[in-house]
């Protein structure tokens, strides 16, 4: 048992009224696939009751739960009112879940993404539960005049033992909404839980089966009319002029006009990336006829000359950001990333002496790792409903962070915050790019303009040419080998277009005496973002194949030779400053190890394993490959996670799979290159994307058994996937793969892909 | 504009609309059937398959004046209260993350069990293999396909 005060999460308990009755969208937790009985249907209550910003209870007992978070295909929006509803102790059955809007003034951190939602939710809703339980309890008490202390509660009911009394929470909802919030509250022990630790169905399963509107893509109000952008067809292009009068006569066509998100003197926060701030918009009747205007339209473009803004970073500080020109060319990255990997770096830690270590070395292995710029390629492309008008917005689209596009909005609308009111859709898939929010800012805008509710949706050509990638990145890695063939320095100088992939204190730092780990950059004019576990998503991949490789030229075995110097780190770590827990990194590498049956593979089964770090999760990977008509086949992953209590273990599963899967797609496929600044790669035709027969013929996910609080796992198993798979082809045809993606390598060495 | 009169789901509706338009949109923006869904708009992700006397077709490159008359039908009128075999099986393996792509990929299971019952695992590959999933749900999609088969 633990005992929160209940002040750090005291916005949440702010009761506002107005928000306790109707107008809402219902989810039914219950719905598992069976068709319900009309006694199981949970009825609407005539009153609900709020007893804080999350929980509201009708008089019939039924309950409704504001999720928090934004809701991407992670699952926050059942795994976070699985948190509330333990504590609140009501049955998940008589459970509404419901999308909270954004009301920064009653949430604490609406934003998905970093792999924190259940983290950093998790002490701030078993508070909001337990707080509001503990309410209820009060309430019975001042009925009943018995003693709170003397009364106990389970699956929404009261309970005073020695008078027998007895009430649902239903009962006692109006007089427990009145009462003051208590200052402080205990909190479950973990062997108490009931609902957290067990696999709850999504509550908008029956939704999505059905085909019901989930989407802001699907949102339709009586007199909207549909919009579609044409933004400059390169990096490094910006809008000179365009002819209206070339497609504004075209059936259904309303009109044509050119938006900028971003005012002259605006200064940007840190997901202000919009990569063309101006373009134009086409608003017409339907998306067909918008579509037909936007083929017909001419424009002129032109290039871009270097320009700056002010901006404030994630750390607070202000600077200035800027855009290079130039019309920009894979070829010349690699080549110039090829030039930096030859020059000294900036130094990001130094541990001993490396230098002088590898001048005495007996042997050096050196291997570079390079992965391309990638897209993010939601399934739903950008989209956002918007109506502006009257000096007020309702803007509801899909993003992971409201509070970030807020201040770009009121700029952009020239509207106070407290008139524009963000609603937050389910997004077909976010994996970061919804972190950066412009469309929101273009749909309203364009609302604005013709005073009427609009929906604006991209093509997939404008969603997969429109930046926010994840960026290219090269590392290299030395290794300083003694006479004994024992390690006795290490050396990483990774960077990337336009940023380094390095987080200088992980593993391997700690369990090297001698470390040196350097960074570079390169600018470019190719827009980048968050891409599920930024710059993790490579660096792993390198790390790990290196590891796997000097492994080999040790003679060791690749899982033994992690835990050595995993050992060395958490026995006596090299420097302070490590960041991570060498015991439980450890632990899922030995955890992987028995599950896989690693030192008894069956017959025909190349496999690979990688380990990584990141997220505050702990996830390491056996990947087994089978070659069956001279294609490789990925038959088996097998996954070990420590990230501390499970919430909802199925869904984690499902999360897991997924992350294996899409780590699969992007290590054999995953490619955006440019020409004169025009990526090479507009649709699914080209962008090969992982499909069902490439996917992995089985996943098995394994946690580790844990009472630490629970960390995120929407991007902690994706990282290892790369490596894993580099290291299982290895063991298949014997070769290194070294640049991502590896399906035109094994298609040079005539293997089928 | 033309006026075009269609099956969907078993009732009768008339659209007016540019010949041109591809059934998708006719679905979307002018019938409110939003449970097809925009992917790609080359027939290339499988986002928004739908029904034609019961085969499965890409309803983006779809004409609606190539449409005769056929019975179309959408993920919204595979079954009164989501409790086709398929759908079931999708929530009792707790198929979707995002949710985007699995009205299509439900389209085309359903379809494909009616001409395959009893499928293999390289023929629920191969007939799937046109759907994207972004998330990555195929472990599941295909477990719900089996599952399906056999109820």
């Amino acid at each position: 048992m633990s005992i929160e005060k209940t002040s750090i999460n005291r916005r949440s308990f702010l009761k506002v009224s107005a928000l306790a009755g109707g107008g809402m969208v219902l989810s039914f937790s219950w719905l598992a696939g069976c068709k319900p009985t009309p006694k199981e249907v949970l009825s609407m209550p005539k009153e609900w009751f709020e007893l804080n910003s999350y929980i509201k209870i009708g008089e019939n007992g039924a309950v409704t739960l504001f999720s928090p978070n934004p809701e991407f295909g992670s699952n926050v929006k059942t795994s976070m009112p699985m948190i509330l509803a333990d504590e609140l102790d009501i049955d998940w059955k008589n459970v509404f879940v419901e999308q909270a809007d954004f009301y920064p003034e009653r949430y604490d951190r609406q934003f998905t993404g970093g792999s924190q939602g259940i983290r950093q939710g998790w002490t701030p809703l078993r508070t909001a539960g337990a707080t509001a339980r503990m309410m209820l309890v009060n309430a019975a008490a001042q009925t009943w005049k018995v003693s709170a202390s003397e009364i106990t509660t389970g699956a929404g009911t009261i309970h005073h033992k020695s008078s027998n009394k007895k009430a649902g929470y239903g009962e006692m909802a109006s007089l427990a909404a009145t009462l003051p919030v208590p200052e402080e509250v205990k909190l479950k022990e973990i062997k108490d839980f009931k609902i957290i630790g067990t696999s709850k169905k999504n509550v908008d399963g029956l939704k999505i089966v059905t085909g019901q509107p989930l989407f802001s893509i699907d949102h339709k109000v009586d007199g909207m009319l549909y919009s579609s952008i044409v933004h400059p067809p390169a990096f490094g292009i910006k809008l000179k002029s365009f002819d209206a009068s070339s497609v504004k006569s075209m059936q259904g066509i309303k009109d044509i006009f050119s938006v900028k998100v971003f005012s002259e003197d605006y200064e940007r926060n840190f997901f202000d990336t919009a990569t063309f701030p101006e373009m134009v918009a086409i608003v017409g009747n339907s998306t067909w006829e918008v579509l037909q205007a936007k083929k017909a339209l001419k424009v002129e473009w032109e290039n871009a000359p270097q320009s700056s803004f002010a901006m404030t970073d994630f750390g607070g500080n202000k600077s200035t950001g800027t855009i290079p020109a130039g019309l920009e060319n894979s070829a010349d990255h690699k080549a110039k990333m090829a030039e930096y990997t030859t020059k000294p770096g900036n130094i990001l830690r130094r541990d001993g002496d490396p230098e002088a270590q590898f001048k005495k070395a007996a042997k050096v292995l050196e291997r570079t790792y390079s992965a391309p710029f990638l897209a993010h390629n939601t399934m739903e492309p950008m989209n956002c409903f918007a109506d502006v008008s009257g000096g007020k917005a309702v803007v509801y689209g899909p993003t992971q962070a409201p509070e970030s596009i807020m201040g770009t909005l009121v700029q952009a609308l020239g509207i106070p915050k407290e008139n524009i009111q963000i609603n937050l859709a389910r997004m077909g898939g976010g994996f970061g790019r919804r972190a950066y929010s412009h469309h929101m800012v273009e749909a309203a805008l364009i609302s604005q303009k013709v005073n009427a509710p609009v929906k604006m949706v991209y093509t997939r050509e404008d969603d997969m040419t429109s930046g926010v990638y994840r960026p290219t990145y090269s590392a290299t890695y030395r290794a300083a080998l003694d006479e004994n063939n024992k390690l006795i320095a290490f050396h990483v100088k990774a960077g990337g277009i336009p940023e380094t992939p390095i987080a200088p204190n992980r593993f391997p730092a700690g369990a090297i005496d001698h470390y040196l780990a350097e960074g570079w950059q390169i600018e470019s004019n190719i827009t980048i973002g968050a891409f599920r576990a930024p710059r993790s998503n490579f660096i792993a991949s390198a790390e790990q194949s290196f590891l796997d490789e000097l492994a080999e030229v040790m003679e060791k075995d690749p899982i033994a030779f992690r835990l050595e110097l995993l050992d060395r780190a958490k026995t006596n770590p090299v420097g302070e400053k490590n960041d991570y827990n060498a015991a439980r990194y450890a632990g899922v590498l030995e955890l992987v190890r028995e599950k896989s049956k690693w030192n008894s593979p069956l017959d025909n089964v190349h496999r690979g394993v990688s380990a990584y770090f990141c997220h505050n999760s702990y996830v390491a990977e056996v990947l087994d490959i089978v070659m069956k008509d001279n294609k490789p086949m990925v038959e088996k992953v097998y996954a070990a996670v420590d990230c501390g209590i499970v919430v909802n273990p199925d869904a984690a599963t499902n999360m897991g799979e997924g992350a294996i899967v899409d780590g699969i797609g992007n290590a054999f496929f995953g490619e955006l290159a440019f020409e004169n600044g025009v990526p090479n790669k507009t649709n699914f035709d080209k962008y090969r994307m992982i499909r069902q027969a490439e996917a992995p013929k089985a996943i098995e996910v394994h946690f580790v058994d844990s009472k630490e609080d629970p960390t995120g796992l929407g991007e902690p198993f994706f990282p290892p996937v790369f490596a894993a798979l580099a290291n299982s082809l290895y063991k298949a045809t014997g070769r290194r793969y070294y640049d991502q993606p590896f399906a035109p390598q094994l298609e040079m060495q005539n293997l089928k892909m | 504009m033309a006026k075009f009169n269609l099956n969907i789901n078993g009732k009768s509706k008339e659209v007016e609309v540019d010949a041109a338009t591809p059934l998708l949109w006719v679905l979307r923006d002018h019938l409110n059937l939003t449970g097809t869904k925009y992917g790609c708009g080359i027939a290339a992700c499988g986002a928004c398959t739908v029904h034609l006397d019961g085969v499965a077709v890409r309803s983006c490159q779809m004409p609606v004046s190539n449409i005769e008359n056929q019975k179309i039908t959408t993920i919204e009128g595979l079954s009164e209260n989501g409790d086709h075999p398929v759908q079931k099986a999708w929530l009792e393996h707790d198929v979707p993350q995002c949710g985007y792509c699995q009205s299509g990929q439900i389209m085309t299971a359903v379809a494909f069990l009616k001409e395959n019952p009893n499928p293999s695992d390289p023929e629920i590959e191969n007939a799937m293999n046109g759907n994207i999933c972004r998330c990555g749900t195929y472990l599941r999609i295909k477990a719900a396909v089996k599952t399906a088969a056999n109820s």
